[in-house]
C-alpha cells in the first residue's frame, strides 16, 4: 500500500509530461489546468490503492484519460467517432524522405523535419479524431508500450496498434500539408544545389 | 536497383514494432541485420524514426507556475479536508 505522503514527491515531477498530455487532449489550456489537477486530486484520493514498484506515469495516465473522457467527453453531445481515410504507409517518407538524403546527404532530411514549428506539430496531432490522437501521444510522445496503452484506454492490444497505424498515417497526411502550404518541400532541393 | 525481397517486405512490414521496441529479440536482430545489409529498407527507418524524435520534442510543455501552485494547494486543502474526516 502506498502512501500519500509520498505522493507529492513521486507525482509532481511528472506534471509537465501530465499537462502537455492533457494540451493535447482538451485543445484548449484552462480546460487542461482543470483536468491536471482534477487528476491529481483523484490520485492523491486513490493513492492508497496504488501498488508501489508498478508503474505510476502509466496509472497516472489512466487517471488522467478516464478523467478527460467522463468530463469532457460527456460535454459534447456525440462523441468524436469520426473515421480517417486510408493514406498509404511511408506517407510522408515517399513524399519528402528520399530525395533530399540523396541530393544532400543525411543530414539534410533531419533538418527539414526539424523545420515544423513546435506549433505545426501540435496542430497534426490535434487535428487526429481523439481515438487516434490518444493512442498516438501516448506511445510517440510518452512512449508508453503497447500493453500500457492498451491498460490506459482499456482497450485490447489489437485495437491500440491498428489505432497507431492508422492514426501515424493520418498525422504524417497533416505534416505534408502544413510543408506543403509554407513550401518547405521546394526549400530542400535548392539549398542541396548549393 | 534491385527489387524488394521477402526480407524487404517483411522490414517494412514491422517498421512500427520496431520503433516501438515491440519485436522478439529474434526478430529485432534478424531486421536489423537486414538493415544493416539494405539501404532502401534502412532510411524510411531512419526517417520514421527521427520523425518519431521530431514530434516527442515539440510537443514538449512548460508548465504554468501558477498550475503547480494551484494543485499544491489543492492537494493540501484534501489533506487537510481527511484529516478531519478521520479525527471526527
Amino acid at each position: 500500500m502506498a502512501d500519500q505522503a509520498t505522493f507529492a514527491d513521486q507525482a509532481m515531477e511528472l506534471m509537465p509530461s501530465l499537462y502537455a498530455a492533457a494540451l493535447r487532449m482538451t485543445r484548449n489550456p484552462a480546460d487542461a489546468e482543470d483536468l491536471v489537477q482534477e487528476t491529481y486530486l483523484r490520485a492523491y484520493r486513490g493513492f492508497g490503492g496504488f501498488e508501489e514498484g508498478t508503474n505510476l506515469k502509466a496509472w497516472l495516465y489512466r487517471i488522467l484519460t478516464n478523467t478527460y473522457i467522463n468530463t469532457y467527453r460527456a460535454r459534447k453531445r456525440r462523441p468524436d467517432e469520426t473515421d480517417l481515410d486510408e493514406v498509404e504507409d511511408l506517407y510522408l517518407y515517399r513524399r519528402i524522405g528520399g530525395l533530399e538524403a540523396a541530393l544532400a546527404g543525411r543530414s539534410a532530411e533531419d533538418e527539414l523535419l526539424d523545420r515544423f514549428t513546435d506549433q505545426e506539430v501540435k496542430e497534426a496531432l490535434e487535428s487526429l479524431p481523439e481515438n487516434f490522437r490518444l493512442a498516438v501521444l501516448l506511445a510517440d510522445v510518452e512512449g508508453f508500450s503497447y500493453k500500457e496503452i492498451a491498460e490506459i484506454l482499456d482497450i485490447p492490444i489489437g485495437t491500440v496498434m491498428s489505432r497507431l497505424h492508422r492514426g501515424r498515417k493520418a498525422l504524417q497526411k497533416r505534416l505534408y500539408e502544413f510543408a506543403v502550404e509554407r513550401n518547405l518541400t521546394a526549400a530542400v532541393p535548392d539549398d542541396a544545389h548549393v | 536497383m534491385s527489387e524488394p525481397t521477402d526480407e524487404c517486405r517483411e522490414a517494412l512490414h514491422e517498421l512500427y514494432g520496431y520503433l516501438d521496441g515491440e519485436l522478439t529479440p529474434e526478430k529485432r536482430e534478424a531486421i536489423g541485420r537486414h538493415l544493416d545489409q539494405c539501404l532502401p529498407c534502412a532510411e524510411p527507418y531512419d526517417f520514421e524514426a527521427e520523425l518519431r524524435e521530431v514530434i516527442r520534442r515539440k510537443c514538449q510543455e512548460q508548465v504554468p507556475e501558477s498550475l503547480v501552485a494551484k494543485v499544491r494547494a489543492a492537494l493540501a486543502a484534501e489533506q487537510l479536508r481527511q484529516g478531519t474526516t478521520d479525527g471526527a
